[in-house]
């Protein structure tokens, strides 16, 4: 258990908020605000409550990642989110990291461009269907292929939520949505094959009902290097249950709730979903094989020899001002720049 | 809960207490804490919040078992769970269902 629950405890505000056990007359209004949310450490208060729809799965999501960093007690300067653009793209402007609200489709790029230069970071892109798998959808295999050292969450409710509900590269075949009026038709993209195929190292999908094991995962996942991909499938009430009269977000937690299908490990080519079809969710892949960072250092060494300077591991390039750089590597970079801001000066 | 047979151990098996905290005033009435809480603590409240939507209630308080789900799956940071003193198996508080009225809101 998070020791810092302990501590709320101790302070009983029950008669503050609840001076009876059973429910008060009507009329008194809610009762006054309870303490501050234990994850609060993790999430920008000042903007919550946040934009999304009731009963939108994406505050699920973020929960889970913030237990993770919580239960894993990771150096919050080390972490950076990346968002899209999209109702799941306002991640990185909710969570109190270091983020960055890239353009529509470009979290990848982004992120890789944040790896490759402070590869101490840990980079966590949070960002919908829409915009990984359509509209950033190259950038998306790139990044698999290579192995880049980024932890994907991709939040799919099958749908392009924030534009309207049009049709979305993830949307099952015969749901219908704004821009397919009478059922979509075409074929939709199976993600952990997709990117299972691609070369990621860490394959996941788990739907917003399944928070502890979404946890765990999101804890595996900060732990590991390489690319990894974690699928979390959730409910767009407004849009995609709306225009399938699929019910209330509800009704959609209660069906993952009866036709989901845990089998950790089974074969990505096999998970596709089909419109109101079965969820088949757990950890479909958990290899390891060398990451970009890894290949780079180790083929340039090779090639160049001493004429190679790698990038420190503390990320050197990036010293305090007034401050000289210690390590051998920091110290070459140093001498590199130092001219260039003469000519420049 | 009633047992076929009283368990060996029951006397010294501890079960966690915890107390629900309601942020009202940002619950938007998903009511996913009110109809996945396992020991069925919360009931949607018949009141507002100030932007109109029912929050829920702690009707059973004394039941709560900390087990944090609720906090889990609230996606807009209102509710959570503290711990209280653990108790013993023996000395739960027995709600008479005849009592409480489960009424589901949103």
């Amino acid at each position: 258990m998070n020791p810092k629950r302990e501590v709320i405890g101790q302070t009983s505000i029950r008669s503050k908020v609840h001076p009876v056990p059973f429910a008060p007359p009507r009329g008194e209004g809610p009762p006054p605000v309870a303490d501050e949310h234990p994850l609060a450490a993790y999430l920008r208060m000042d903007r919550i409550p946040h934009i999304w729809c009731p009963t939108c799965g994406i505050g699920i999501a973020v929960k889970c990642l913030a237990e993770a960093l919580d239960v894993l007690q990771l150096d919050t300067n080390k972490v950076a989110v990346v968002s899209g653009i999209g109702c799941t793209g306002r991640v990185a402007g909710y969570m109190k990291l270091d983020g960055f609200h890239s353009t529509h489709g470009r979290a990848i790029p982004f992120a890789t461009g944040l790896k490759l230069g402070r590869p101490e970071l840990k980079v966590v892109v949070f960002s919908g269907d829409g915009d990984l798998s359509g509209i950033g959808g190259n950038h998306f295999i790139h990044a698999a292929r290579r192995n880049m050292d980024l932890m994907v969450v991709l939040v799919n409710n099958f749908i392009y939520g924030m534009t309207g509900g049009q049709n979305a590269p993830t949307t099952p075949v015969t749901a219908k949505t704004s821009t397919m009026p009478f059922g979509n038709f075409e074929h939709p993209f199976n993600l952990p094959a997709l990117a299972a195929g691609c070369g990621a190292d860490y394959v996941a999908r788990w739907t917003t009902l399944h928070v502890r094991r979404l946890t765990r995962s999101f804890k595996e996942a900060l732990n590991r290097r390489g690319f990894r991909f974690i699928e979390v499938i959730a409910p767009c009430s407004t849009l995609y249950a709306r225009l399938n009269k699929l019910g209330t977000g509800y009704d959609l937690m209660e069906f993952y709730h009866n036709n989901t299908e845990i089998k950790n490990g089974a074969d990505p080519q096999t998970v596709d979903i089909g419109f109101q079809g079965k969820i088949i969710c757990g950890r479909f892949v958990d290899s390891e094989r060398p990451t970009y960072l890894d290949m780079m250092k180790q083929h340039y060494t090779k090639v160049l020899g001493d004429k190679f300077v790698p990038m420190p591991e503390e990320g050197g390039l990036i010293w305090p001002p007034g401050e000289k750089p210690t390590t051998p590597a920091a110290k070459a970079t140093a001498e590199v720049r130092e001219p260039e801001e003469v000519t420049h000066g | 809960m009633k047992y076929w047979r009283k368990p060996l151990d029951y006397e010294q098996i501890e079960i966690p207490h915890g107390e629900v905290h309601i942020i009202a005033e940002r619950c938007k009435g998903c009511v996913f804490c009110v109809e996945y809480c396992p020991k069925h603590v919360l009931v949607m409240s018949e009141d507002f919040n100030a932007k109109g939507y029912h929050y829920p209630q702690a009707l059973k308080q004394g039941e709560c078992v900390n087990c944090n789900l609720c906090e889990m799956i609230c996606p807009e940071f209102a509710i959570f769970s503290s711990s209280l003193p653990n108790g013993k198996l023996g000395q739960v508080a027995e709600v008479n269902p005849d009592e409480v009225t489960l009424t589901k809101g949103g």
